[in-house]
């Protein structure tokens, strides 16, 4: 079964799998409760950082992030933390709960830089990105002085060269037998279990010379989760949509949005346009749901019902161009699933393709009350009227 | 004329006795698809639904003269199946698979260059010359002969707009799917070379989606290099950014890669672009 979504990890866990392969990282323990933080802090002595561990990026900025002098204080920001749904620039505003915390032995800080690998498809192969401005969010960098940050091409056929790593050494200003350990170790790992990004911001450097990851981000490539079973185990369920893990047992490429319009289309590109032209027609997509290129009458079923559970949506559009998917096959998951759970919601239905004949008619047969609509542009109208 | 597939093309199809491999080569024989081989490791010397089967590609090459494979192995070998074909000197090859890593196709993609193989794909619906030769999944019967050409990185959407020319009576030279993926074989641009010198295509219709900026660099290409209309489309103009919208190459990273600034490039290269994807057709109907 294939997982459709980018698979994100917690910065523990990306900090354990990179200490695997011996990129330094912070001494820390994972902490479910105050009481734990404090006997962490007490346990490190002298100032701890208190980190929130959520999937969305910007904890810092969100407040998921505290320095505590005292193991009191720790237990203190941690009480206040765990439970509360914590709000960052990319959580959106309804945030997300906090249910573990990282606490890290604090470091003597000197410098903080940036170090990244991911791949540029541009030129095909991937390229570790490296910049003195560590810290702050490597876009802004990249937009307001893209000659601070250094770039090196990785030739895939012979990795990571030392030249690379002293260019990159040398350009950050730190010695390369600083960090070339870090960088060997850390494109080993990105290469090894097929990340798609691997992200140390900020990279540090402490008053005693030691370079260390203070934050990590790992994503992966889900196309490469099946030779990798103890990443996929690294999931984290609870920071999902419900509505994408159910979608993705069923094999269905699902993603939830906030719009009013549920739509059930086969293939990602027509799906895309789907969203595009209900936009365009005035109304707003509640979700993206691509049933693939050869569903059964049985998922089409439970896409329908998938669609249906979102309380949001006010009216359903189905946009199937039948290729080697028949459109009878649709219809009948349609009727069935609309049979299963006795949906009232207006559903528009626009069929193009292979047996485009005989799924009208299962349709018409059904004696349901769908709209039937002529082409992507009707469709879109007469959706977005139904929904209000 | 169309382009890279024609009725000179002789196919061979690797993965030849899988569920996929033998419900779309059926297809593409009743559209008139010249299928002359059949790549099953092991199966070597049976014969499939009237075709030989082959253990190697070499072999197949060797025996049947196949020029062109389509591969429909499952996502952990093929990146080896492309590779075996390079190796066999095949000068194009359509790779269907979807769900192939990243990584493999980084290395499958570094190793081809400069080995006269032709890739298409992965994770595509293929290639089609209306009339002539159908290599790939998509329905035959939506297409029409004709002057138009396709260049498209989705399927579905390709089908649509090839449905709504076939519906116009325009008719199409080649379509081709050049795949969702982030790393492919041939992009946007060699597919426009192809079609500049091709003398049976009049315009053509390119449709991109959100992610990198492949769209950007052919329309850069356009303004310097080609010399025929274009119709462009960009799907997931709604798309929120950091969400994979189904292809692994459809994602908006870092800022990058929206459709606005795709769209944007595009008119500004003189692409006449649409907003709507329900209007493709009309506009190649007024552009030609």
């Amino acid at each position: 079964m294939f997982h459709f979504t980018v698979m994100k990890i917690h910065e523990f866990q990306a900090k354990r799998l990179l200490a695997d392969y011996g990129v330094q990282v912070p001494e820390g323990r994972v902490v479910r409760t105050a009481a734990e933080a404090f006997d962490v802090a007490a346990r490190f002595g002298g100032t701890v950082a208190v980190k929130a561990q959520i999937h969305a990026g910007g904890r810092g900025k969100g407040g998921g992030i505290k320095i505590a002098k005292t193991p009191e204080e720790a237990e203190k920001y941690a009480a206040a933390l765990l439970g509360s749904q914590l709000i960052t620039p990319q959580t959106g505003p309804e945030g997300r709960e906090v249910r573990v915390l990282l606490v890290e032995k604090g470091l003597n800080i000197k410098r903080e830089f940036y170090l990244g690998i991911v791949i540029d498809r541009s030129v095909g192969k991937p390229v570790v990105m490296a910049s003195s401005e560590g810290g702050v969010e490597i876009e802004e960098v990249a937009k307001r002085s893209p000659e601070k940050i250094l770039k090196e091409h990785i030739d895939p056929a012979v990795g990571f060269q030392p030249y690379q790593i002293r260019k990159l050494a040398f350009g950050l200003g730190l010695n390369p037998r600083q960090v070339s350990t870090l960088m060997v170790k850390l494109y080993q790992a990105f290469e090894d279990l097929d990340c798609s990004l691997a992200e140390i911001n900020p990279l540090v450097e402490t008053q005693e010379g030691d370079v260390l990851a203070l934050d990590a981000k790992i994503n992966f490539d889900d196309n490469a989760l099946f030779r990798h079973q103890a990443v996929a185990e690294l999931r984290d369920f609870s920071e999902e949509e419900p509505l994408e893990i159910r979608a993705s047992r069923f094999g269905l490429n699902y993603i939830k949005l906030d719009g009013n319009v549920g739509c059930m289309v086969n293939g990602a590109g027509l799906a895309m346009a789907t969203m595009d032209i209900i936009k365009l027609a005035g109304g707003n997509p509640a979700n993206f749901l691509d049933v693939g290129g050869g569903a059964s009458v049985e998922q089409v079923k439970n896409a329908f019902k998938i669609l249906v559970a979102d309380p949001n949506v006010k009216a359903v559009l189905i946009n199937i161009f039948g290729g080697i998917m028949r459109c009878d096959t649709v219809a009948e998951g349609v009727v069935k699933a609309v049979q299963d759970v006795g949906v009232a919601l207006p559903v528009v239905v626009r069929l193009e393709g292979t047996n485009v004949e005989r799924g009208k008619e299962i349709l018409s047969s059904s004696r349901m009350n769908f709209i039937v609509a002529d082409g992507m542009g009707d469709a879109a109208k007469k959706v977005v009227a139904a929904a209000g | 004329m169309a382009i890279w597939v024609d009725r000179e093309t002789r196919l061979l199809v690797q993965g030849i006795t899988g569920r996929e491999g033998t419900f779309h080569t059926g297809l593409c024989r009743e559209y008139g698809t010249n299928v002359v081989a059949g790549v099953t490791p092991g199966k070597g010397g049976m014969v499939h639904d009237g075709i030989p089967v082959y253990n190697t590609v070499a072999e197949a090459v060797k025996q049947e003269g196949a020029n062109t494979s389509v591969i429909f192995v499952p996502p952990p070998f093929a990146a080896d199946a492309v590779l075996e074909s390079v190796d066999a000197g095949v000068p194009l090859i359509v790779c269907i698979t979807e769900g192939i890593p990243v990584f493999d196709m980084l290395k499958v993609w570094n190793s081809m260059q400069g080995k006269g193989s032709r890739l298409i794909g992965p994770n595509c619906p293929g290639i089609i010359s209306p009339g002539k030769c159908k290599i790939g999944i998509m329905p035959g019967h939506v297409h029409l002969e004709g002057r138009v050409g396709v260049i498209s990185r989705s399927g579905t959407l390709t089908y649509e707009a090839v449905g709504q020319l076939t519906s116009r009576e325009i008719g199409q030279s080649t379509c081709i799917g050049i795949g969702g993926d982030p790393i492919i074989g041939t992009g946007f641009i060699d597919a426009l070379a192809a079609f500049e010198k091709d003398e049976e295509t009049d315009a053509v219709v390119m449709i991109g989606e959100i992610g990198g900026s492949a769209e950007e660099e052919a329309a850069e290409y356009i303004q310097s290099s080609f010399s025929k209309p274009v119709v462009g489309f960009i799907a997931g103009q709604t798309a929120p950014p950091g969400r994979r919208m189904g292809h692994a190459g459809a994602i908006i990273s870092q800022g990058k890669g929206t459709a606005a600034e795709k769209m944007a490039k595009m008119r500004e290269c003189g692409i006449h672009v649409i907003e709507s994807p329900a209007d493709i057709g009309s506009a190649i109907e007024s552009v030609l």
